[in-house]
């Protein structure tokens, strides 16, 4: 039997806004317990909610990206259920009436195909407090349970997409195309670290060619790439298993164990399926008029896809560099300092993607991290391309600036002494000892036909580089042996 | 429909509010009027109605993204049955 597995994604993602959705308390991540819950936050009598205005443009914003409709009167409901890290007993979130309707989003897939994933809808809410069940509060032997309110009333959009994804694969690349345009938007961190990015997958399988969807699940608690991909892949298999047994799905909340790499039930305590939604009193419709999302609009920067496109045409990229390179926007705008400083868009591109991305890799540092900037790496391929230095040469002087030992690729070449020599009587020295110290092999090298002279060729350029250290003209070197061979 | 005393004095106890024993019975046919006024609306057609958030004739004011709020964590955490290492503590939610 072929399986096919449908995937629909809800990804809720923190805006960064600086004071929460309903009160003017700071959304700072990390601050000491409850220092950033107010008297709204915390749900006391008396208080009310009060819009802020920057987390309803974010959701615009996103929604303009994915080409979606906007609401223009969106409405705030109720989403009840009772946690003690959620102390008005009500998420306030929007249900009937969301901020964003349905838009569209572009994937890119490995194989370099593209596939079009529509999105149902996208609404504004806040997210709930932490519990902490571990702590200095529990060893009283009290079985308490400690709660922090400051994430109470941070600013969440909730996207759902339809379920077109058909692969973990899908799914991913769906996730990171959102992270990267909220951050290009700016409307986000995207910290996947932080919890500014989390996702639920809802997954069901049925037999390819089957029109109706099977039973899904929905598999909470995924905050990393690599978390959605195996818990997508485990969940799909798990079902595949039950039904080939003969067996059926459960429409269930299921939680991802990154440690067992298994999905299993929640308990049906944690789960509540009548949340008896209803409008909220306490806030009226949210009017959006067409000047709004016109100047929001007008204001929306370079997004990945048009970036995209922009390299592959103007800077000649293959879809794969400019996919890399787009992924987000610190890593692009480098990218085209990098370009403009080195004149040579297609080595800034290997350089970045390859040696650079490679260490950030290796250190596991965010890209933002580098140590080595854009400025930095433009003057050393400026130096690759004026033959100051060989390729081999420029990784030496990359490490020395990623260990910050120069202030530029210039610098680090006078001090270390790296300059390639393109002197034609220091290196005609070089090939002449070269060729003396070596009779045999010109004695073979005059005496072979074309074909193997390129080859020992090779042998006599290695010599002249072991003994520059590297640091020979290649070129030069090549052009001399010709002459001194008579090849 | 209507509730009984023994319904009001179910929902009191769930509820956590005291009902004097002489009142329990006011109580029922208070609450039984009102059922069945909501019976009353439930039986109106609205068919061709479309769902109103919000009585008011008036839309949402929004905030400046500000930071307005101090911290006043300890005023806060006098009103709380306990506190610790700036908590909250509630009965434990997880086995």
């Amino acid at each position: 039997m072929e399986w096919e597995t449908v995937i629909g994604l809800e990804v809720h993602v923190q805006l960064s806004t600086k004071s929460k959705i309903f009160s003017g308390a700071s959304t700072t991540f990390g601050a000491e317990p409850n220092t950033q819950a107010c008297a709204v936050d915390l749900a006391l009598p008396g208080t009310l909610p009060v819009l802020n205005e920057e987390a309803v443009k974010s959701a615009i914003k996103f929604g303009l990206a994915v080409n979606a409709e906007i609401c223009r009167e969106s409405v705030f409901d109720r989403k009840n259920y009772f946690y003690p890290d959620l102390p008005k007993g009500y998420q306030t979130s929007q249900m009937d009436a969301p901020i964003v309707g349905a838009g569209v989003l572009d994937i890119q897939l490995s194989d370099g195909s593209s596939k079009q994933v529509r999105i149902h809808h996208a609404h504004l809410e806040e997210d709930a407090g932490k519990s902490l069940h571990e702590g200095s509060f529990d060893l009283h032997g009290h079985g308490m349970s400690g709660i922090d309110l400051n994430r109470a009333g941070t600013p969440l959009i909730e996207i759902v997409s339809e379920p077109d994804m058909r692969s973990a694969e899908e799914a991913v690349a769906y996730l990171k195309k959102i992270h990267s345009i909220v951050t290009y938007l700016g409307i986000s961190d995207g910290d996947m670290s932080q919890g500014s990015l989390r996702c639920d997958a809802n997954v069901s399988v049925r037999l390819k060619g089957d029109d109706t969807l099977g039973t899904r699940t929905e598999t909470k608690n995924l905050n990393s790439f690599r978390f959605i991909e195996r818990a997508i892949q485990v969940e799909t298999q798990r079902q595949i298993d039950v039904l080939e047994d003969g067996g059926k799905i459960t429409q269930e909340t299921r939680l991802y164990d990154s440690e067992r790499n298994e999905t299993r039930p929640m308990r049906s305590k944690e789960e509540a399926n009548d949340y008896r939604y209803f409008p909220c009193p306490d806030l009226l419709p949210v009017a959006v008029d067409d000047a709004l999302i016109e100047q929001l609009r007008n204001n929306l920067p370079e997004l990945p896809d048009s970036k995209r496109t922009r390299f592959e045409n103007d800077y000649g990229l293959s879809v794969y560099d400019a996919d890399i390179l787009t992924a987000e926007r610190s890593i692009a705008d480098y990218f085209e300092q990098t370009a403009a400083a080195a004149d040579d868009a297609k080595l800034a591109a290997n350089w970045i993607t390859s040696e650079l991305m490679g260490r950030l890799n290796k250190e596991g540092l965010a890209f933002n991290q580098t140590p080595v900037s854009a400025a930095q790496l433009g003057g050393l391929i400026q130096r690759i391309r004026d033959n100051t230095i060989s390729g081999k040469i420029a990784k030496q002087v990359f490490e020395a600036l990623w260990n910050g030992e120069g202030s530029d690729a210039d610098a680090v070449i006078e001090a270390k002494g790296l300059k390639q020599v393109s002197d034609s009587g220091e290196l005609e020295k070089m090939v002449d000892d070269v060729l003396a110290a070596n009779p045999d092999q010109v004695e073979q090298f005059q005496s072979a036909d074309d074909k193997k002279r390129k080859k020992m060729l090779g042998f006599f350029v290695g010599q002249i580089m072991k003994a520059s250290q590297g640091q020979a003209n290649p070129g030069m070197v090549n052009q001399l042996l010709n002459e001194k061979l008579g090849g | 429909m209507a509730v009984s005393p023994s319904d009001i004095e179910k929902i009191a106890h769930l509820a956590r509010i005291r009902i004097a024993p002489d009142q329990i019975d006011a109580v029922a046919d208070r609450i039984s009027d009102i059922l069945a006024m909501v019976d009353q609306m439930q039986a109106v057609d609205t068919d061709n109605v479309s769902p109103m958030a919000n009585p008011h004739d008036a839309v949402q004011r929004l905030r400046k993204d500000e930071v307005s709020e101090l911290n006043q964590r300890d005023r806060f955490q006098t009103l709380a049955p306990r506190a610790e290492d700036g908590l909250y503590l509630v009965p434990k939610v997880i086995e």
